[in-house]
């Protein structure tokens, strides 16, 4: 697939990174930063163009007339309406994907009708066919964590009925010492599915026999309703969160503000003082304060010891490492923090910092979704790039590799398995002699990220 | 962001095993690729020996069957060390491939029952692969037919790139072709790319040239050569090698079709491929206008040629315009796209035609394209960077970008532009030094040395267009051969390897 990509910044470039390593796609990066386009053409097997991404000149250059699909991620909406406007109009570019952040624009869906749908009822508007805004999917993202305290990724499939739920392992969980398939007695009416183990950074296959440790971070599929008595095998059970601190005001910390400040007694840290008193405005029974959110004082002042839960959300990754780790010292229970770099993620996660977020896996996962369209519904990334999580949908007619055969007869690639299959409102835990039926959803999970794109053509009718 | 992640995840080795391991073995492991795929080749001249059971035949067995199960032997035996190609590594595969290659190359020359020895036929190969068409053979029109068409051979691979090649055939080098792509690519400006992958970029950049090769062929059987010459000729003029399967190269045909039709490929050669390749794609020769080398390339060859015609019938070399302006097109042009037949002698012309030939050669061909020299566009860089500073003494405060072609060139790319000229002056003056202590007479030194490190062909003096580089004793051609090596690979990729910062942790 020939793919144009605008705007090199961190979801650019990692969109760019995961879509130009599978072979059968070609990339192009548009960027108006000369720096940045050379050294990513360096890192990746990539076209770099340098100039406007909305410009019909630089789309033309880009190749937009043989594309098969324009991804706008610049910072800037407008830019990416545009561009998604331009390529259809003058290029017929079939898929064009935007980032929209405001929710100004996103919540007028009109905006959106494109005119290649048919329904062009008043002119048509902006030829989007789908948009992602990171700020929301991370936002969404933070408040499901805060949601289930313990876990450390929390992934929907099949509009929610399953959950895949990472959750680290602690003392005081039922099941923690014992072997996996005792997991059967504490829970006897509930079907789950403990997809993966990682101990000390590496994987283990999930036998029955396999004790679980603590410390392991066990990542399990159930049924949305199932997921707080499962987590209570892992760890025991937490209270709800009650009280939060976010730290940074910025976009996501004020969209989770005003998604939290209902339900929770919420505190926002902003650095800035006209930022601060900007939000202040727009929160209902928040309460925003001026401050530094690395500044021990200020922390010790607002009773951060008796707080539940503490999110970093500001622009610097390295500030919400500190903060974070100052707020875990001064004794809050769960620390979050919003971590770029892969690598920082890694070192925190090893216990300075409870669940580093990772804003480009959040993004990029409904992104190449929705990028491998077609037989392939999700794909999400697990322990930020180790494993790939990803739902099918079953052909409708029979025959072919998939339809009609049981788990056990699926040429699978190697390291893939399939946790479970939604059937309806129905959710089935395979074992090898679940047979699979037409539009059945099903939930695979890879070890080798190499094999989405085989599993998707395994899918395919 | 996993970018980077391989070379994060390895670890450090320490002491001389680990450093191999580290550093050494994966090199060795895409070099025996390349070996690999350029011994492939060989079975065109060894097809050609079985058929016409000519002497070159055992050389080639022998040679094919050393390099490819040489180099099988060094890819599996390091297979477990691959990994990315780094910058440092890609420099120095590049130039080890330039050095390796032409010995692989050398060895059927040696083994055809001649005798030739190990010095000459490594400067036969190197000229072949880095198109500099200089030979040190005499008789070429006796030589076995698959020795002459594998050194024609050995031009039109060197021509657009061993491992711009080996990029297209094995996928394996990943994002790390582009280092290797970038060194071993002739210009100022490498970072644009055709098509999103590096392997469909080498393949295209392939693609056409083989194209224009075929049409090549066919353009000079129509003319009146037997298809053997065809072949070897249109390798040697797509590649602006310059050798010929005869002593007295092109003169030999003495047929003005012949010479026209190789002055229109010669000029074709002398573009950048990638304009060809956009021509190709958007099936249009607007893309020519719009190429700023293209149009200076063509102005600058219809100027000289009728320029030399013009002064040869003055001067009374010709009697009449016609055979002045015959003569003096096709040695200009030749000459000054780096490719260097020669359809007269043309040594014994005043002085002035020759030395001009020998200048536009430093500055004619484009960048991209498989020719030697500055490259057009650093030239057009050069005037317009000295066009700035005279306007500058007029106008101190005014701002003045370079701007070729309508398109604004970075500072950099003119400060690396005047520092690669400065080396390549250096070069040419260090190497004529070199040949002098030698005991060279200058003319014959600084021609010589010229003509290689342009990848021209041939010079004045002692290796003027109608003798050959046999003459100099080993010492003096081992120095060619390293000029012509620099000269292919811009300067730059070799004399890295020179400096202490290279070698440097």
């Amino acid at each position: 697939m020939k793919i144009i990509i605008l705007g090199a910044g961190q979801v650019g470039r990692t969109a760019a990174y995961h879509l130009a390593r599978e072979e059968a796609n070609d990339v192009t990066v548009v960027d108006v930063d000369d720096e940045v386009l050379r050294d990513l053409q360096d890192r990746l097997d990539i076209r770099t163009v340098r100039g406007n991404g909305a410009s019909p000149r630089t789309l033309e250059q880009a190749g937009a007339a043989g594309a098969d699909m324009l991804v706008a991620l610049t910072n800037s909406d407008e830019v990416n309406m545009v561009a998604c406007q331009v390529a259809w109009t003058l290029f017929r570019t079939p898929t064009r994907i935007a980032r929209i952040r405001s929710p100004d624009f996103t919540s007028r869906t009109d905006l959106f009708i494109s005119p290649q749908d048919g329904t062009t009822a008043a002119g048509g508007g902006f030829a989007v066919d789908m948009y992602v805004s990171p700020e929301q999917l991370v936002t969404t993202y933070i408040r499901r964590l805060i949601r289930y305290p313990g876990a450390l990724q929390i992934v929907d499939f099949a509009g929610g009925r399953v959950r895949l739920v990472g959750v680290r392992a602690v003392q005081g969980g039922l099941l923690v010492g014992q072997q996996l398939r005792n997991i059967r007695k504490h829970l006897p009416d509930i079907d789950t599915r403990v997809i993966a183990i990682y101990r000390a950074g590496r994987s283990l296959r999930p036998e029955g026999d396999t004790v679980i440790e603590s410390g392991d971070e066990v990542f399990f599929l159930a049924a949305t309703k199932d997921i707080r008595l499962v987590m209570s095998e892992m760890r025991k059970r937490e209270e709800p969160v009650r009280r939060v601190v976010i730290a940074g005001g910025g976009n996501i910390g004020l969209r989770l503000a005003q998604e939290l400040e209902e339900d929770n007694q919420v505190k926002i840290i902003e650095r800035d003082p006209a930022r601060a008193a900007r939000i202040s405005e727009q929160v209902s029974s928040a309460i925003v304060l001026n401050g530094d959110a690395a500044d021990e004082e200020l922390l010790v002042e607002e009773n951060i010891d008796s707080v539940d839960a503490f999110v970093a959300l500001t622009n610097s990754e390295e500030a919400n490492i500190l903060s974070a780790m100052l707020a875990k010292r001064l004794g809050c229970p769960k620390v979050m923090a919003l971590i770029s770099k892969p690598a920082y993620a890694e070192l925190m996660e090893t216990g300075a910092i409870d669940v580093a977020i990772s804003p480009q896996t959040v993004t990029i996962g409904s992104l190449l979704a929705y990028v491998r369209r077609g037989q392939v519904e999700q794909v999400h990334s697990l322990r930020r790039g180790a494993a790939e999580a990803m739902e099918a949908v079953a052909p409708s007619r029979p025959g072919g590799a998939v339809v009609g055969r049981r788990v056990e007869e699926i040429p699978l690639p190697e390291g893939a398995s399939i946790g479970a299959i939604v059937r309806g409102e129905d959710v089935i835990m395979a074992h090898h002699d679940t047979v699979v039926e037409p539009n059945d959803h099903v939930i695979l999970f890879l070890t080798d990220r190499r094999h989405v794109a085989a599993v998707g053509r395994l899918f395919q009718a | 962001m996993k970018l980077g992640a391989t070379a994060g995840r390895v670890g450090v080795i320490p002491g001389a095993r680990g450093a191999l391991r580290q550093n050494v073995y994966p090199i060795v492991n895409v070099l025996a690729a390349v070996v690999m795929v350029f011994s492939i080749t060989m079975l065109v001249p060894l097809v050609l020996a079985l058929a016409r059971r000519d002497d070159g035949m055992p050389g080639f067995v022998t040679s094919a069957a050393v390099c490819f199960f040489g180099g099988l032997g060094l890819w599996l035996a390091t297979y477990r060390f691959r990994r990315e190609m780094r910058i440092r590594d890609g420099i120095m595969l590049v130039v080890l491939a330039w050095t390796v290659v032409p010995a692989a190359g050398a060895l059927p020359l040696m083994l055809d029952g001649r005798g030739m020895s190990f010095t000459d036929a490594f400067f036969e190969a190197a000229s072949a692969l880095t198109t500099t068409g200089s030979t040190a053979i005499s008789g070429l029109d006796e030589l076995a037919p698959s020795i002459n068409i594998w050194r024609h051979l050995m031009h039109w691979i060197g021509g657009m790139g061993i491992i711009v090649l080996t990029v297209a055939v094995l996928p394996l080098l990943g994002v790390g072709g582009m280092q290797l792509f970038k060194a071993e690519t002739p210009g100022p400006m490498k970072d644009s790319k055709l098509t999103p992958r590096i392997a469909s970029t080498a393949k295209a950049l392939w693609l056409v040239y083989v194209g224009f090769t075929i049409a090549c062929v066919v353009g000079l059987k129509l003319a009146g050569m037997d298809w053997f010459d065809a072949f070897c000729h249109a390798f040697s003029v797509m590649a602006l090698g310059g050798m010929s399967t005869h002593d007295a190269s092109v003169g030999y045909f003495d047929s003005v079709p012949i010479e026209l039709v190789l002055i229109a490929f010669h000029v074709v050669a002398a573009m950048n491929f990638a304009t060809h390749f956009l021509a190709v794609r958007g099936r249009s020769l607007r893309v020519y206008a719009r190429d700023p080398e293209a149009k200076a390339i063509v102005a600058v060859l219809v100027i000289s040629c009728l320029v030399a015609s013009l002064y040869l019938f003055a001067v009374g070399t010709y009697p009449d315009p016609w055979t002045a302006l015959r003569f003096a097109s096709f040695n200009v042009v030749t000459i000054a796209t780096t490719c260097g037949f020669s359809s007269t002698d043309f040594g014994q012309w005043p002085i002035f035609v020759p030395m001009w030939m020998l200048l536009l050669s430093c500055l004619v061909c484009a960048a991209g394209s498989t020719g030697g020299g500055i490259k057009m566009i650093r030239t057009l860089v050069l005037v317009r960077q000295s066009g700035r500073e005279i306007l500058r003494l007029l106008h101190p405060s005014a701002v003045l970008p370079v701007r070729i072609g309508g398109q604004v060139i970075r500072n950099e790319i003119a400060f690396a532009v005047l520092a690669f000229t400065f080396l390549y002056f250096m070069s040419v003056v260090a190497a004529t030094f070199a040949l002098l202590l030698t005991g060279l007479d200058f003319v014959t030194a600084f021609t010589g040395v010229v003509a290689s490190i342009n990848n021209a062909g041939p010079g004045l003096g002692l290796v003027g267009p109608a003798s050959n580089y046999g003459l100099l004793d080993d010492l003096q051609t081992w120095i060619l051969s390293f000029v012509m090596i620099l000269g292919r690979l811009e300067i730059f990729t070799v004399l890295v390897l020179f400096t202490p910062a290279f070698w440097r942790k």
